[in-house]
């Protein structure tokens, strides 16, 4: 059952890790250009919905459906290559690669997607324009502040131009001033390009930067706006 | 070893700056107090730090106590050496080297050595005879064989009692098996060996009379140039194996600092934090002692049952050197200490973290350059060593010290080179980007683990170019022509009946085609001397059927009762025999009747004549090689039992087809008699002691190679493990799996590729300054492409162990918040 | 705050004297200002004429009148009704939820669902700020920034309260 228009929609989503139940017949839906977020307390699973949804852990039951297709009878490689492509990814820290510089790191998924060295890095760097951290371009992600490297993971998350970015606490290690701004960048970025925005955080001011939000409690989610 | 700081301070030296902070408390205790407070806390996190810690204290153990029993080994050679010596001295007759002359007498006994080859089996054995009721017994025998009797080695009664000594059982079936050799009585616990008894041995049959076993056989002192040889095998060895101890504590390195930082929150002051490491690694070290001392005892024992590389010893021989065991016992330990502090020295770690600066100091070439140039400079200085070279010509130690300097060079070298090209290194697909740029920021670990390598590598490529450039000396091309006969057979006894036997058996033999045999003996001219001459004319007289004489000359027409005379190439040979053999002329067939211009002969004549329709022929190489040079007659020409002191020799040809021919043969042989000596027949004669160096370099170096992939293994899991967030969201992203499978190998194969570049430089060059050194032309530049191929396999082996546990890190648990 | 439903909701756990619910009352919500009994009365007659409250019986004795309520089934409704509104997101809500809380906790209701209402009641609120704050000037974002941190505090307040009760009421009340 996905609803009309929904660009990702998931329906009836379970997942125990060993004894934890993560997911206990959660449910999902976000159109283009829609921003999303996740709440929900600590371990009660956003993290695992985003996990799901983002085709990176295997729900047990359940469907999730992208753009008409259904991810879970997906194989791992058609997985892999649907990130690459389709997806985006922000995470709350560790996820860019110390030893490559900043452009370096923001072309990796568009040189994963196949793209030459040069026209990835061109890319990149109107990434990191737009975030505002083109002057970090040269320096490797140790070299950089907590707020330009996340920066830094936006630009790469949105190189490649996908049509859903993950969000995973985006802002976790940042403070306000810089949690704002990568938020009103991300946000911007991605409504501009009408991408889908799957935003998890426990932050109601982050969460503000959002069309509509669900909850998630015990493992199973909660739509506020059919709610109300 | 270099010890640059890979890693320091983002300013020049954080931890100074940080000093005021953190002053020590002047409180606390102080000196050797606070040294074994620490050293103590060290020990117990070592053992004490749940299952990350012991996992690290038992890969440090276990690493260290394969280097600890290598080096145990090591220090074991020269007490197995000596027992060995020791055990061959025991059952070395006296009078055998020595020449005197020993009296008969109740206790004396003839002896003589024999032996046999079972396919590629070599077993040795004597052929004894007792002169009266008391005789003198070798070590590891209760009683000297009887008649007929037969005492065996552990291991040849086993491959007799084998399904594949079936053969060779067969061979001794006509001897009683009266007893075992004990262990005195062997040179090493694998030996084949054997005590025939015999009640007809004579003098004659080549046996000499003892009266006592324990003859110090004087050896030649050793070759210099053997000297520098070993010398070098003991650097390419050992090197890589000290370097892998180094390494091996350093094993959790990073996980450490982060636990030693989390240490420093709490209050260690920075000293105290390094008496802390300094403990774990004592702990390790000291466990590795164990360990090492465990494997070196099980290995011992091993080496008393099995063969390794042809290397096989009594337990009780392998005893270390003690002095060098209590250097190891105290090297190790202090060592491990030292390279830990000497480690910690680059990094700073700060309460709130391990302090890494982005752009390490680069690394200095001049110095590193000094050693190998320094050390090819002392070898370039020496003299040329010539064949008639004695120790005191060559300055041995100096060359030792040279050659030394120019292979642990290469190993301060390598730092360099891997920085320095790994930092060219741009652009390239994703993986190779991945790998070059974790290179970029941290080659020191890579390049300590690769710089073992580096050493045995180019040691081996060095030592096997000398030996590759004394190749000639030690293989001989022999002109033999395995095509017309496969094995000779000689009996130092000759008759006729004895050849015709011989020949008739060896025809009768399962797998045998041909025998081409013949009975010789020297034969002189008699009468006065003429003058000039100090040596009688002598040549030699063989006779066989005119089939074995066309194999020996070009004969042309023969029948029964011919002679010929057989000419070879050298004219002044044929010179030579032509002054005895004169057609119709007289030739007496006991040498020993006539005397020289010193001695005076004794026997019988035994006089022939040479008939006069005797040809000239040329001769024809035998099936051995030889060009024979001398008289050729027929049965009917010669009555070969008036020909005193003749040998019979035989040649056989046998069928391929047919397995174990060759033993067949050899067992028709020892029927005969135990005396009768078997030789296959070569192409090539290979010297079974050079072939065993270069076996065993190759070995060695195959071992050095495999305990560094172990190590270069143990670092890239720690890499892993330490990465498994990021490996988690590279997942996320979409990354492919082999790609991360190549940045891995790359990662593997860069610095492995350079570490064994230089080493083949280096070894190159090495090798070629030690050629001119010996006066030898360098002959095989190739020799490295074996170890090259094992570097491959090495890359490739590290690469797969690594995959599963990459696997599992690439999962997305790692994306989950705690 | 609305006495009446507060009232109400105490009501809900069973009939009670009019002196019985001030008691509780004051004892739960009334900290530094007791209920009047006047007003308790006041609000009792109210609710009975809305038929949301019931007499259940008159207790004759000394002192005042003591007749015992109970409470209706559209009183329960009213209550539910009440429970699941959100406030309007303003400054200094929290005795009224604080009120919702423990209400719910006392009848059984999930204090889970007053908050995440809440919540998305707040976070309307703070979209329209987080809106304006982006397109508006530095003065505007100045006021939005004071506005949204003072409703995210609510909020905050608003978890950790029912984390903590939810706590609280499994440890007193019986299961």
């Amino acid at each position: 059952m996905t609803p009309a228009g929904s660009l990702l929609s998931a329906h009836g989503l379970r997942k125990a890790y060993g004894p934890t139940t993560a997911l206990d017949g959660a449910e999902f839906s976000i159109h283009p250009g829609e921003v999303v977020a996740v709440m929900g307390p600590s371990g009660s699973g956003k993290s695992t919905l985003l996990h799901c949804l983002a085709g990176i852990v295997r729900p047990d039951a359940g469907e999730i459906s992208y753009n008409g297709q259904e991810l879970t009878g997906m194989t791992d490689t058609a997985l892999s290559a649907l990130r690459r492509s389709e997806f985006g990814f922000v995470f709350q820290f560790g996820q860019l690669v110390p030893e490559l510089t900043c452009v370096e790191n923001v072309a990796l998924p568009l040189r994963l997607n196949g793209a030459r060295r040069k026209d990835a890095e061109r890319t990149a760097l109107t990434w990191l324009e737009r975030l505002e951290v083109d002057d970090v371009r040269g320096k490797r992600p140790g070299e950089v502040s907590g707020g330009q490297g996340q920066r830094v993971a936006v630009a790469r998350a949105l190189a490649t131009s996908p049509r859903v970015v993950f969000a995973d606490e985006p802002t976790g290690a940042l403070d306000s001033l810089n949690g704002e701004r990568v938020m009103e960048l991300l946000t911007d970025a991605a409504r501009s390009a009408n991408a889908a925005v799957v935003l998890v955080t426990h932050e109601t001011r982050v969460a503000a930067y959002s069309d509509r939000e669900i909850v998630v409690r015990d493992g199973r989610s909660r739509d506020m706006e059919r709610a109300v | 070893m270099s010890m640059t700081p890979t890693r320091s301070g983002p300013s020049a030296d954080p931890a100074r700056q940080a000093a005021p902070a953190s002053p020590d408390r002047p409180a606390g205790p102080t000196g050797a107090r606070a040294w074994a407070r620490d050293l103590a806390m060290g020990l117990r996190f070592a053992v004490g730090g749940g299952r990350e810690g012991w996992i690290r204290t038992i890969l440090t153990a276990v690493g260290v106590g394969l280097g600890v029993a290598l080096l145990l080994g090591a220090a074991s050679v020269p007490e197995l050496m000596h027992h060995r010596d020791a055990r061959s001295t025991a059952r070395t007759p006296l009078g055998e080297m020595s020449g005197e002359k020993v009296e008969r007498s109740d206790s004396t006994v003839l002896i003589v050595n024999a032996g046999t080859d079972f396919r590629d089996s070599e077993i040795s054995g004597r052929v004894v005879r007792a002169d009266g009721g008391h005789p003198v017994l070798p070590p590891g025998l209760d009683a000297l064989p009887g008649p007929g009797e037969l005492v065996v080695s552990p291991a040849l009664r086993e491959l007799m009692d084998s399904s594949d000594g079936k053969l060779l059982k067969e061979r001794f079936s006509q001897y009683r098996l009266t007893g075992t050799i004990g262990d005195a009585g062997l040179m090493r616990p694998n030996e084949l060996f054997y005590y025939l008894g015999s009640d007809t041995l004579t003098k004659s049959d080549g046996a000499y009379r003892t009266g006592a076993f324990g003859y110090k056989v004087t050896e030649d002192p050793l070759d210099p140039l053997l000297v520098v040889l070993v010398v070098l095998i003991c650097v390419v060895l050992l090197t890589p194996v000290l370097i892998f101890i180094g390494t091996a504590v350093r094993f959790g390195g990073e996980r450490r600092d982060q636990r030693l930082a989390a240490l420093r929150l709490v209050g260690a002051d920075r000293r105290a934090v390094r008496r802390i490491a300094a403990g774990e690694a004592l702990c390790g070290a000291l466990l590795g002692l164990v360990a090492g001392a465990g494997f070196f005892l099980a290995a011992r024992q091993l080496l008393g049952v099995v063969d390794i590389w042809q290397v096989n010893a009594f337990p009780s021989d392998m005893v270390p050197l003690p002095g060098l065991a209590a250097l190891i016992l105290l090297a190790v330990p202090v060592s491990s200490v030292l390279v830990t502090l000497v480690s910690l020295r680059a990094v700073a770690i700060e309460p709130l973290g391990v302090v890494r600066s982005a752009s390490p100091r680069g690394r200095r070439l001049w110095w590193r350059l000094l050693l190998p140039v320094t050390g090819l400079l002392i070898l370039l200085g020496q003299d040329r060593i010539g064949s008639s070279a004695t120790s005191d010509d060559v300055h041995v130690y100096t060359i030792a010290v040279g050659a030394t300097l120019a292979l642990v060079g290469l190993a301060t070298l390598l730092p360099w080179l891997v920085e320095a090209a790994v930092r060219r290194l741009r652009g390239g697909p994703v993986p190779w980007q991945l790998a070059t740029r974790r290179l970029q920021m941290n080659s020191g670990t890579a390049a300590r683990a690769v710089s073992g390598i580096t050493v045995a590598v180019a040691g081996a490529v060095a030592l096997q170019m000398l030996f590759a450039s004394m190749h000639d000396d030690f293989n001989t091309t022999t002109d033999q022509d395995p095509h017309r006969a496969q094995l000779s057979v000689y009996s130092p006894k000759g008759s006729g009946p004895l050849a015709q036997r011989m020949i008739d058996d060896f025809r009768a033999t399962k797998g045998v085609e041909g025998v081409i045999g013949t009975v010789s003996a020297y034969v002189v001219k008699p009468g006065k001397l003429g003058k000039g001459d100090d040596i009688r004319p002598t040549t030699e007289l063989s006779v066989g059927t005119c089939a074995t004489l066309r194999e020996l000359a070009h004969v042309g027409r023969c029948e029964d009762g011919d002679t010929f005379i057989v000419h070879a190439d050298d004219q002044e040979q044929n010179a030579w025999v032509d002054r005895t053999a004169r057609p119709g002329k007289r030739i007496d067939l006991n040498y020993d009747s006539w005397g020289d211009s010193t001695t005076k002969g004794h026997g019988a004549h035994a006089p022939w004549t040479l008939p006069k329709s005797t040809r000239v022929v040329q001769a024809r190489p035998d099936p051995v090689g030889d060009r024979y040079n001398g008289i050729l007659a027929t049965p009917g020409a010669v009555d070969v039992d008036r020909m005193a002191d003749a040998q019979t020799r035989a040649m056989v040809q046998i069928d391929p087809g047919v397995t174990d021919a060759e033993e067949y043969v050899r067992n028709t042989a020892a029927r005969m008699d135990p005396l009768v000596r078997v030789n296959t027949i070569r192409m090539i004669e290979r010297d079974k002691q050079y072939a065993s160096i270069q076996r065993g370099l190759q070995a060695g170096a195959m071992a050095t190679m495999t305990l560094i992939a172990a190590s270069m293994l143990v670092s890239m899991l720690e890499q892993l493990r330490e990465r498994k967030r990021l490996l988690a969201a590279l997942t996320a992203f979409g990354t492919r799996r082999t790609s991360m499978a190549w940045s891995v190998l790359w990662q593997t194969a860069i610095p492995v590729a350079l570490g064994l570049a230089l080493a083949v430089a280096g070894g190159l060059a090495l090798g070629a300054v030690m050629c001119r050194m010996v006066n030898k032309s360098v002959t095989d530049w190739l020799v490295f492409l074996p170890l090259t191929a094992a570097g491959a396999a090495l890359v490739a082996l590290v690469t797969l162990l690594s995959l599963p546990p990459l696997w599992r890190m690439m999962r997305p648990d790692g994306l989950r918040t705690e | 705050m609305s006495i009446g439903h507060t009232l109400l909701g105490l009501l809900e756990s069973g009939p009670r004297h009019g002196y019985d619910l001030k008691r509780a009352f004051d004892e739960k919500f009334g900290h530094d200002k007791p209920l009047h009994y006047g007003q308790v009365y006041s609000t009792m007659s109210r609710l009975l004429k809305n038929g949301l409250v019931e007499v259940d019986g008159i207790e004759a004795g000394e002192g005042p009148e003591r007749k015992r309520y109970a409470i209706t089934e559209a009183g329960i409704t009213d209550v539910q009704r009440w429970l699941a509104t959100p406030e309007k997101p303003e400054p200094y809500l929290q005795s009224t939820l604080y009120t919702k809380v423990v209400l719910a906790l006392l009848t059984h209701r999930d204090a889970a669902d007053i908050l995440d209402t809440q919540r998305s009641e707040h976070l309307r609120m703070m979209r329209i700020l987080t809106d304006r704050k982006r397109k508006g000037d530095l003065a505007d974002q100045l006021i939005c920034d004071h506005a949204l941190f003072h409703l995210e505090a609510d909020l905050r307040w608003l978890e950790l309260t029912s984390a903590r009760l939810g706590r609280l009421a499994k440890e007193v009340l019986p299961a």
